[in-house]
């Protein structure tokens, strides 16, 4: 925490002497030991902890798997499958690069559905909540470069519907999507740099993390309270602990759990998370019928795919780009959004209720991304079938039918006639996917531009602990214990 | 030496250190854009890629009723070797219901001769909505007008290559094709 004094004392002759040419021990033993950390953090706070193992982890199995791959049209699928046959361990690294992307977003969700709860985002920490946003967009970016590698089916027709949004930008569309890709279609060219950007992109999400810690280490940890620690010496002693031992060991345990789970995926369900077309290799004529991104991306594809509509000039397409863009930028605006003066949602008992509504709307919009807009979720009726065909008089006539076969004997029997008959589906009116994900979209965006800048006017909160010292005793007094969160 | 020329010398020019600074982050941001455009022009299409962009196809080889699929600088065409009823259904439509109109006769391309070859249909492979390839004759699905269908957000194209249902905004475009003899058409990207 910037203001708290160093405590750093070198004891040796060597880190006396590092210690007045290259203070790096002492930022250190500043930032991870002697840091003065809120002494109520709560398991959702070790997060931050486990999403720097989930980087490392990526970045160290990446570099070795760039060792074994091949980024053209020809060899990359088979080199991933040489690695995954040949190359010693090659299937155990890779599995861990592959489920380790899936764990990765995991744990971002987790932390930032954590910050929106305990308000981690408001004064004094837009900085770090940006910064936040920043390193959620390039994981974002770094994901779909790195599921192109592959070269399998979903690969390159997911890259197709993804370049394709870019394309759907007025004017200047077509010619950035054409800059992107290298030519006119994702080829050769276009694996290389995704390749030469999926090995960059990690080491600027490392930078920003660095950037992201300093922004953290200004003004010190949020916490469950959303009351600040203290900034004089005898209130800051009593509301925060040491970041060595409490909180490395608190990290530690939750790493190792969240290592354990790692593992059940890597060891047992390895490819759960993926798509069995992502086998076949990549067919340019042939597309998979069921085009879905990986699972950490479905929300934001379901509020791409929900806008079915015009609106004035723009057209539906365009208007579902910028309402998934739209969705993410809103992030980075947020800490100006919410008019609460309260940070943490224990103290709001109506904002609460809001954001539990947000956590569904943003599990059932995955639920809306992986499964085809057109199906129905509740059904009004049964779909018939129409058999449309020409009329003794030359007009164009219809005829009913709830079961096939009565109809084919009806449109059989038109054609022997000498009359064009053809069957068709007609769809039973129900409540589809499609319409699910149009609400969600609503509530999604209503949160954040509706719900958090009135509720923030007119709710009453309730009385926040004047310490987090007193939060934390009071707990202790209470007779029953509090509840869990 | 007097000492008012002294003065003058110890005075700080302020105009003439204005012209410097000015200069000097002129020639910094004319070399710094000289270099961003190496680099960003650097990821444009080589001159490989752009020369692989098209492609003569015999289009005698195609079955009647079915059709034949090409790849041009990656990008998927449709060839269509139409039947006498595609062909009536794709002219009899009311072209002013169509969400992208276009009759029949506007996306076929004169031969040779300037009549047109109405049983052979040229158009994008790429669905207008998402870029997704449909599916045709040959995968046993044309969609609920005989031409086209999309499986992934189910948009229908009819016997010309027109949207007809379904999200897509727009009909699958015609390339830029002609014929450079009654049976090979030359399609460039």
């Amino acid at each position: 925490m910037s203001g708290h004094p160093s405590t750093y004392e070198p004891k040796t002759g060597f880190t006396k002497w590092l210690d007045s040419r290259l203070p790096i021990v002492r930022l250190a033993y500043d930032s991870f030991v002697d840091f003065p950390t809120p002494k109520n953090l709560n398991y959702w706070y070790t997060f931050g902890g486990i999403l720097a193992v989930c980087l490392m982890t990526q970045i160290l199995t990446g570099v070795v798997l760039a060792m074994h791959y091949t980024p053209t049209v020809d060899g990359a699928f088979a080199s991933v499958e040489r690695i995954m046959r040949d190359v010693p361990f090659g299937w155990l690294i890779r599995y861990i690069h592959a489920n380790g992307a899936s764990m990765f977003f995991l744990a971002v969700y987790i932390h930032m559905f954590r910050g929106l709860y305990y308000g981690s985002y408001k004064a004094p920490r837009e900085i770090l909540w940006i910064l936040g946003c920043v390193i959620f967009f390039l994981m974002m970016g770094t994901a779909f470069l790195g599921y192109v590698l592959p070269w399998g089916q979903m690969s390159y027709h997911g890259a197709n519907v993804i370049t394709g949004l870019i394309g759907a930008l007025p004017v200047v569309g077509d010619s950035i999507k054409a800059w992107l890709m290298g030519g006119p279609s994702i080829g050769n060219q276009t694996i290389q740099r995704f390749f030469s950007l999926h090995y960059l992109l990690p080491f600027m999400i490392a930078g920003v993390v660095i950037l992201h810690i300093w922004a953290l280490h200004v003004p010190g940890n949020n916490n469950p309270t959303g009351v600040e620690a203290r900034k004089d010496p005898e209130g800051l002693k009593k509301d925060t602990v040491p970041f060595h031992p409490y909180y490395t060991v608190k990290d530690a345990f939750a790493i190792v759990v969240f290592l354990l789970i790692f593992a059940a995926f890597v060891f047992y369900m390895p490819n759960v998370l993926g798509h069995a077309d992502n086998y076949i290799e990549a067919n340019p004529l042939v597309t998979p019928a069921h085009i879905v991104p990986e699972w950490y991306l479905l929300p934001f594809y379901a509020i791409l795919r929900a806008i079915t509509f015009d609106i004035g000039p723009i057209d539906a397409k365009l208007l579902g780009v910028i309402a998934m863009f739209g969705s993410i930028a809103i992030l980075f605006v947020l800490p100006w959004l919410d008019t609460s003066k309260v940070k943490s949602m224990r103290y709001r008992p109506v904002a609460r209720q809001f954001f539990f509504g947000f956590v569904v709307a943003g599990l059932l919009l995955g639920w809306c991304g992986a499964s085809n807009p057109d199906d129905p979720i509740i059904p009004m009726g049964s779909d018939k079938l129409v058999v449309s065909y020409t009329d003794a008089n030359g007009n164009e006539a219809t005829q009913t039918y709830d079961e096939y076969e009565p109809a084919a004997t009806f449109r059989d029997q038109k054609v022997e006639e000498g009359v064009d008959a053809s069957i068709a589906v007609q769809k039973a009116p129900a409540f589809r996917f499609v319409h699910l994900a149009q609400i969600l979209t609503l509530y999604y965006f209503a949160y954040f531009l509706v719900i958090l800048p009135l509720l923030g006017l007119r709710e009453k909160p309730k009385d926040e602990p004047t310490s987090i010292h007193k939060a934390v005793l009071g707990s202790h007094d209470r007779a029953a214990p509090a509840p869990a969160e | 030496m007097s000492e008012a020329q002294t003065t003058t010398h110890e005075t700080i020019d302020e105009d003439r250190r204005d012209f410097i600074h000015i200069a000097t982050a002129a020639t910094a941001a004319a070399g710094a854009g000289a270099l961003a455009y190496v680099f960003i022009d650097q990821m444009n299409a080589a001159s490989d890629t752009k020369a692989a962009s098209s492609l003569e196809v015999d289009i005698s080889k195609v079955p009647l009723g079915g059709e034949i699929r090409v790849l041009i600088g990656g990008q998927p065409f449709f060839i269509r070797h139409r039947t006498e009823a595609e062909i009536r259904s794709a002219e009899s439509v009311d072209v002013g219901s169509l969400r992208d109109p276009q009759t029949d006769d506007e996306r076929l391309v004169p031969m040779q001769d300037g009549s047109l070859n109405r049983a052979i249909l040229v158009t994008s492979g790429s669905c207008t909505h998402l870029g997704c390839v449909p599916v045709g004759p040959a995968q046993g699905n044309t969609g609920d007008y005989g031409g086209w269908y999309c499986p992934c957000h189910g948009s229908h194209y009819d016997t010309s290559g027109r949207i007809r249902k379904g999200p897509a905004p727009s009909n699958l475009p015609v390339p830029d094709y002609r014929y450079v003899s009654p049976t090979v058409i030359n399609i460039s990207l």
